[in-house]
């Protein structure tokens, strides 16, 4: 066996343990220099990345490859019989989420260098910077209920310090205050539900549960109590008020983070419905007639509308808004909500027994996961401009903006590129998202994708807004003096730029390569099962 | 391994289709058909004359950094028509972080009765 293969054997427990490793080893590099200490940081991104690159390498290799990795043991199962080993598990879901969280955290330290250089308490930030990239990686490589928990807990307390890090600005530390008030009851709620699940099962671990559970009434509680605590985590109307707040007030350089975190939890959720309760959606609740009502039916029509009102409120707000980054946080809570309207979407059709639902279905999941791509590049590269326009102007109302294209040309691009991108405009990757997610909801109901389409227009009138007020217009005298941002700002902006036009215009080859084992991943819970326990 | 030719692939969407190169090159013949149209304008015009100054009904010119219209007049008209709808979205959303936990109930008693009672 050689390095590399050793490399790829223990890389999932790598890909968190350098970060963490990276994260307590800062104070003490910052004490040496500070710059140092910023190419350290970027060195440990850059390893976890390599790492993250070779394992992605390895299960995309083999068709419905599931990569695990058990702690303490070679089996997750004791001699006894009992899963209690705490085992990572990596397929085609958790890879693509990991390359993603891979992607932010690149852009994120990358941006941090000029961005954060006028700033005290570095060697604080980028701590807290590392243990929070590190539990976004834990969120989704494990493949334990507990572990889930405790790396969403790491993840919100280095999240919540991170937004209040500007302690100057009094609205700063409000948000973050407001944020681990919110995460820590998601998180307690869900800790909840997984003391319901190990009551039952004496068991925590994903692969387990999922090949256990019957359904029982203590099922049910326990996912609603998941389903809710993570659709908070994930910002889902009407859970989403903390999102602007924390995302308007952190760094830019950490709402690009934050954007990844609320992802994972989003691909949590994933996770507990396909994967734990896979088997037992389509469980029969009550009968009417000769209709069976299924529990997926009713769990994805709520889905669906809870979807149609995130779109709708964070598109309405973001028309509304006057502040750079809230009016972006906005549009971010809407373009979560065309990732839950095409979940939603799945799970009304997936579990049908007629071949062309099916189809819908599994096209709708698609459309979905694809999506959790382009909206982590398309409104990251959105919140680096903001946070550009920031730097260069200190200025975040739009009121007080305007005329910045004649100073800062190359932002503009990047922010014309982000526009086009989120607002599903072609050739941008959003729009072919969006497309397959418009035309799977159309087969589902054409009254969906029409709100989801009309919705996307005044997304669309929401930046054509922000672009107006903040980049065109007359010179403004008192911006004068404003340069373009440092060379680093426009390297990390025009990294993401660069991977939207790239899955714009080739949308097929990142469909074909990386989105579909992640959607074969999540529909075909057998393979999770047998692969992750062995079939216990 | 990815070959030269998936680079030309068109994504399927089970009832359509989407190649951003096709729809490239239809955009460039537009752009192109457009430029000549253009072209055929009229010939007469000369900029830094009076044809190009503006023109606003005889009222004084305003200074040039006082003619930017500002972000919250942008969809004025839009505001005011919808002003009954962003009543009821500002009072929803307070600010108040005890509200923000409300709402999380709410939904959990709204899936409870929902899963629960059906």
């Amino acid at each position: 066996m050689n390095i590399i293969d050793d490399l790829i054997l223990h890389s999932p427990a790598l890909i968190v343990a350098i970060p963490l490793l990276g994260a307590f080893l800062t104070p003490l590099i910052s004490k040496i220099n500070d710059k140092m200490r910023n190419i350290f940081v970027i060195f440990i991104v850059l390893l976890t990345s390599a790492i993250v690159l070779l394992l992605a390498n390895d299960i995309y290799a083999v068709c419905g490859k599931i990569h695990t990795y058990v702690f303490g043991g070679s089996s997750p199962v004791t001699q006894g019989g009992f899963a209690i080993r705490i085992l990572f598990e990596v397929d085609g879901l958790n890879i693509f989420m990991a390359l993603i969280a891979t992607i932010l955290a690149i852009v994120g330290v990358i941006y941090s260098w000029a961005f954060m250089k006028e700033n005290t308490g570095l060697d604080k930030y980028y701590t807290l910077y590392l243990l929070m990239i590190a539990g976004m990686f834990g969120m989704i490589l494990t493949g334990d209920m507990f572990n889930f928990f405790v790396f969403l807990e790491i993840t919100s307390i280095a999240s919540c310090a991170l937004i209040a890090f500007w302690t100057n600005k009094g609205k700063a530390v409000d948000a973050g205050f407001k944020y681990i008030v919110v995460s820590a009851t998601g998180a307690l709620f869900i800790l909840f539900a997984i003391a319901i699940l190990y009551g039952q099962y004496n068991a925590l671990n994903m692969a387990v549960l999922a090949s256990k559970i019957e359904f029982s009434f203590l099922d049910n509680i326990a996912l609603v109590v998941l389903v809710s605590g993570l659709a908070m985590k994930a910002g889902i109307v009407p859970m989403h008020m903390w999102l602007p707040d924390a995302y308007g007030r952190a760094p830019a350089s950490v709402t690009l983070i934050l954007v990844g975190v609320t992802q994972a939890s989003l691909y949590g959720a994933l996770r507990m419905i396909f994967t734990v309760y896979g088997d037992s959606l389509s469980t029969t609740l009550n009968q009417i007639g000769d209709i069976n009502i299924e529990l997926n039916l009713i769990l994805g029509i709520f889905i669906v509308a809870l979807a149609l009102l995130t779109i709708f409120i964070g598109v309405l707000m973001a028309l509304k808004e006057n502040n750079f980054k809230r009016m972006i946080a906005f549009a971010a809570v809407a373009e979560i909500g065309y990732m839950i309207l095409a979940i939603g979407a799945a799970l009304t059709t997936i579990f049908s027994a007629a071949e062309t639902d099916i189809g819908t279905g599994a096209m709708a999941l698609k459309g979905g996961i694809f999506h959790i791509l382009n909206d982590a590049l398309d409104v990251g590269l959105l919140f680096l401009v903001a946070g550009a326009v920031y730097y260069a102007t200190k200025e975040t109302s739009l009121n007080r903006l305007g005329g910045l294209a004649r100073n800062m040309k190359y932002t503009t691009i990047f922010f014309l590129i982000g526009l086009l991108a989120v607002s599903g405009m072609p050739p941008m990757n959003g729009f072919a998202s969006k497309l397959i997610i418009y035309e799977s909801t159309y087969q589902v109901n054409p009254i969906l994708s029409i709100i989801a389409i009309l919705c996307s227009i005044l997304l669309l009138a929401v930046f054509v807004k922000v672009f107006h007020s903040a980049f065109l217009g007359p010179k403004q005298p008192k911006f004068d003096d404003v340069k373009e941002v440092p060379k680093s700002m426009l390297l990390a902006m025009g990294i993401i730029a660069c991977i939207i036009i790239f899955i714009g215009l080739f949308p097929d080859i990142v469909v074909n390569n990386i989105v579909q084992p992640a959607v074969n991943a999540i529909t075909d819970n057998s393979n999770y099962i047998s692969n992750v326990i062995g079939g216990i | 391994m990815i070959e030269i030719q998936d680079f030309l692939r068109t994504l399927g969407t089970d009832s359509g289709f989407w190649n951003p190169l096709v729809w490239g090159v239809i955009i460039i013949i537009a752009f192109l058909i457009a430029y000549i149209i253009r072209g055929m304008g009229k010939t007469e015009y000369k900029e830094k004359t009076e044809q190009t100054k503006v023109f606003l009904s005889g009222n004084p010119e305003l200074e040039k950094e006082e003619m930017h219209v500002k972000a919250s007049n942008v969809y004025w008209g839009f505001m005011e028509s919808f002003k009954w709808l962003y009543s009821g979205l500002d009072k929803m959303h307070t600010g108040n972080v005890s509200d923000y936990i409300l709402w999380f109930v709410i939904i959990l008693g709204v899936l409870f009765l929902i899963l629960g009672v059906i």
